[in-house]
């Protein structure tokens, strides 16, 4: 009788929806640079050089990969390296890759393949010159879909590994 | 009846048996088989409790939705009722309720004590032996009715099938919110007939994969709220927050163990790769299970304590598989097409539920925990992440719906698929244990 009471204890996601169309079907088509995608709303040319901009833009912030793979595809590779001749010479930025999958996996293992992508992503980079110590990864798995749709196209745009800058200056 | 009253005196409800007359409570013919494929839900007459207020057609109605819902029970509709019980200790004219065709009556009574408490009293009869089956009676805070009511559906969910029941139990699940390329995830707790609904935690972080403790008062689940993903452990009554472990790098995937002394989960390695480590909760020694090159995630203990389910795609490609509680002999068990993850231990120790994705659909299963006998009880565009009631009858998972995710339920048998109601949409649910 005692125990009557017990019982109470009782960064933005940027739609990509309108470029669609232009991804087409997986694989080899997929654009891998961010200008491709029209991200940031910006004519390549008008970043000022070494700013998030002209990184975002010109240089591209993001690659893709095929299905349940965490390999550095060729097309890939060109952006990586881009972004590691970029980050070389504007050596003031620390980064975060961020590694994410698309929606055809559960939940946890698509966090594991989310981060395996991005490792990937932070290898490639330092095979490159970037120090080690600028670059840090996180997973989201496929918490953060910038293509909400279903299909192909959409999955193929939520496959990625994304180099955002930050820490400018640090 | 004696375990019943220590479960009941455990989680601070009083129970008492009422008997009426001499009748013994013999063991009749009234049991549904529940082990078979098909059942045919059984009628049973669920009478208003007696009150003075409208509590007592409360209380009635919670419980025949319980029953009604395990689709074992087939409530009859109270406009059909020919007798109208007004006093719940005499015995009832069984002939009216044998020619609607009852097979089981339930009536009751509610009340208020001169302390405040509420008082319940119900009996379970047999209408065509003439014989009471159950009665119990219980005293609790009014506020905690609905919980008195579940766990009257338990006890005639137990009598009549042979079987715990699973009514007396919450869910907690990730509350998902606004638009799919931005959505808020929140750790939300129910009861398991989404009632009192409770958020636990404030959407700005991410959070997911919440799993109860076997005492049910903590849950461990992974959040973004610092500067890395990390598994975390939350007193849902005090709502105080603490980190599991002080990994490098990324932890998730959490269950506990069932002795509740330990919290297993993956951490993510430098090179990408995943192992499955435990930490005990008292000592703070961290143990690392498995070395592979590879992902190995999901883990969950068998009821004993001495195995583990896992997911690893060392093989190449997503597959359960299961060792010793020290990660001793790994050995696949799953081998079809398609892909295996999150598998979890039936709480009886004979099944292990998964996710499969086959042929562009996924899959929820079960299969033996040798691998063999798989059946597959839901397809779908999109779902995963089952969870077992606590008797290992039914489980709930999450599916894609159209906008967002929502919950289900499903029997064992694959029948019996059951929406289960909440505000958002909703994802990864984990199903309590029972108190006892």
């Amino acid at each position: 009788m005692r125990r009557i009471a017990a019982i109470t204890r009782n960064p933005v996601a940027i739609a990509l929806v309108a470029m669609l169309a232009v991804a087409g079907c997986a694989g080899k088509n997929t654009p891998n640079n961010a200008a491709d995608l029209g991200l940031g709303g910006a004519g390549a040319g008008a970043a000022t050089p070494g700013s998030t901009q002209d990184f975002t833009v010109n240089v591209g912030d993001r690659i893709f990969f095929d299905t349940d793979s965490s390999l550095i595809r060729a097309d890939a590779q060109q952006t990586l390296a881009r972004q590691a001749q970029w980050l070389n010479r504007y050596a003031q930025y620390s980064i975060t890759v961020e590694g994410h999958a698309d929606e055809r996996g559960t939940r946890e293992y698509n966090l594991a393949l989310g981060a395996r992508r991005a490792a990937a992503a932070r290898d490639f980079l330092v095979s490159q010159g970037v120090a080690a110590n600028r670059i840090r990864t996180i997973s989201y798995g496929k918490e953060r879909p910038v293509a909400v749709c279903d299909d192909i196209s959409c999955w193929s745009q939520n496959r990625r590994a994304v180099t955002v800058l930050g820490g400018a200056g640090s | 009846m004696k375990n019943t009253l220590t479960a009941f005196f455990s989680i601070g409800l009083m129970a008492a048996g009422i008997a009426l007359a001499a009748v013994q409570p013999a063991r009749a013919q009234l049991e549904i088989d529940i082990t078979q494929g098909v059942v045919e839900p059984m009628p049973i007459a669920i009478t208003d409790f007696v009150s003075s207020g409208s509590q007592g057609g409360e209380i009635a109605a919670v419980v025949a939705a319980d029953l009604k819902r395990s689709g074992l029970f087939k409530p009859i509709d109270k406009g059909a009722f020919i007798e109208k019980v007004s006093n719940p200790d005499v015995a009832p004219r069984f002939n009216d309720w044998t020619v609607i065709n009852a097979q089981a009556l339930v009536t009751g009574r509610v009340s208020q004590e001169a302390d405040g408490r509420l008082r319940a009293e119900f009996r379970l009869w047999d209408t065509f032996a003439g014989q009471q089956l159950i009665g119990e009676q219980f005293f609790a805070n009014p506020t905690n009715w609905r919980r008195v009511a579940h766990i009257i559906a338990d006890a005639i969910y137990e009598r009549l099938t042979g079987e715990k029941g699973y009514f007396d139990t919450r869910i907690v699940y990730v509350d998902e919110s606004g638009p799919k390329n931005g959505r808020v995830k929140r750790l939300a707790i129910m009861d398991q007939d989404g009632a009192n609904q409770r958020t636990l935690t404030d959407g700005r972080s991410i959070v997911m994969t919440p799993r109860f403790s076997p005492n049910r008062q903590e849950i461990t689940y992974m959040s973004y709220e610092g500067s890395q993903p990390q598994v975390y452990l939350l007193q849902i009554e005090t709502g105080q927050r603490e980190l599991v472990g002080n990994f490098p790098g990324m932890t998730f995937a959490p269950r506990f163990s069932p002795d509740g002394q330990k919290v297993i989960m993956s951490l993510m390695r430098e090179d990408g790769n995943s192992n499955i480590y435990t930490m005990d909760l008292r000592s703070r020694n961290t143990t690392r299970l498995t070395n592979s090159n590879s992902i190995d995630t999901s883990p969950s203990y068998s009821p004993d304590g001495s195995r583990i389910v896992f997911t690893s795609d060392r093989g190449g490609r997503p597959h359960i598989y299961t060792m010793g509680a020290d990660g001793s002999n790994p050995q696949r068990i799953s081998f079809g097409d398609g892909t295996y993850s999150t598998p979890v231990w039936s709480p009886r120790g004979d099944l292990i539920a998964f996710t499969k994705q086959t042929a562009g659909e996924f899959q929820i299963g079960v299969m033996r925990t040798d691998g063999s006998g798989e059946r597959i009880l839901s397809s779908g565009r999109l779902q995963e992440g089952p969870t077992w009631a606590p008797n290992g009858r039914v489980l709930m998972f999450f599916r894609e719906t159209g906008g967002g995710p929502k919950l289900f339920s499903i029997d064992l048998t694959g029948r019996n698929e059951q929406p289960i109601p909440t505000p958002n949409f909703a994802s990864d649910p984990a199903w309590s244990p029972l108190l006892d």
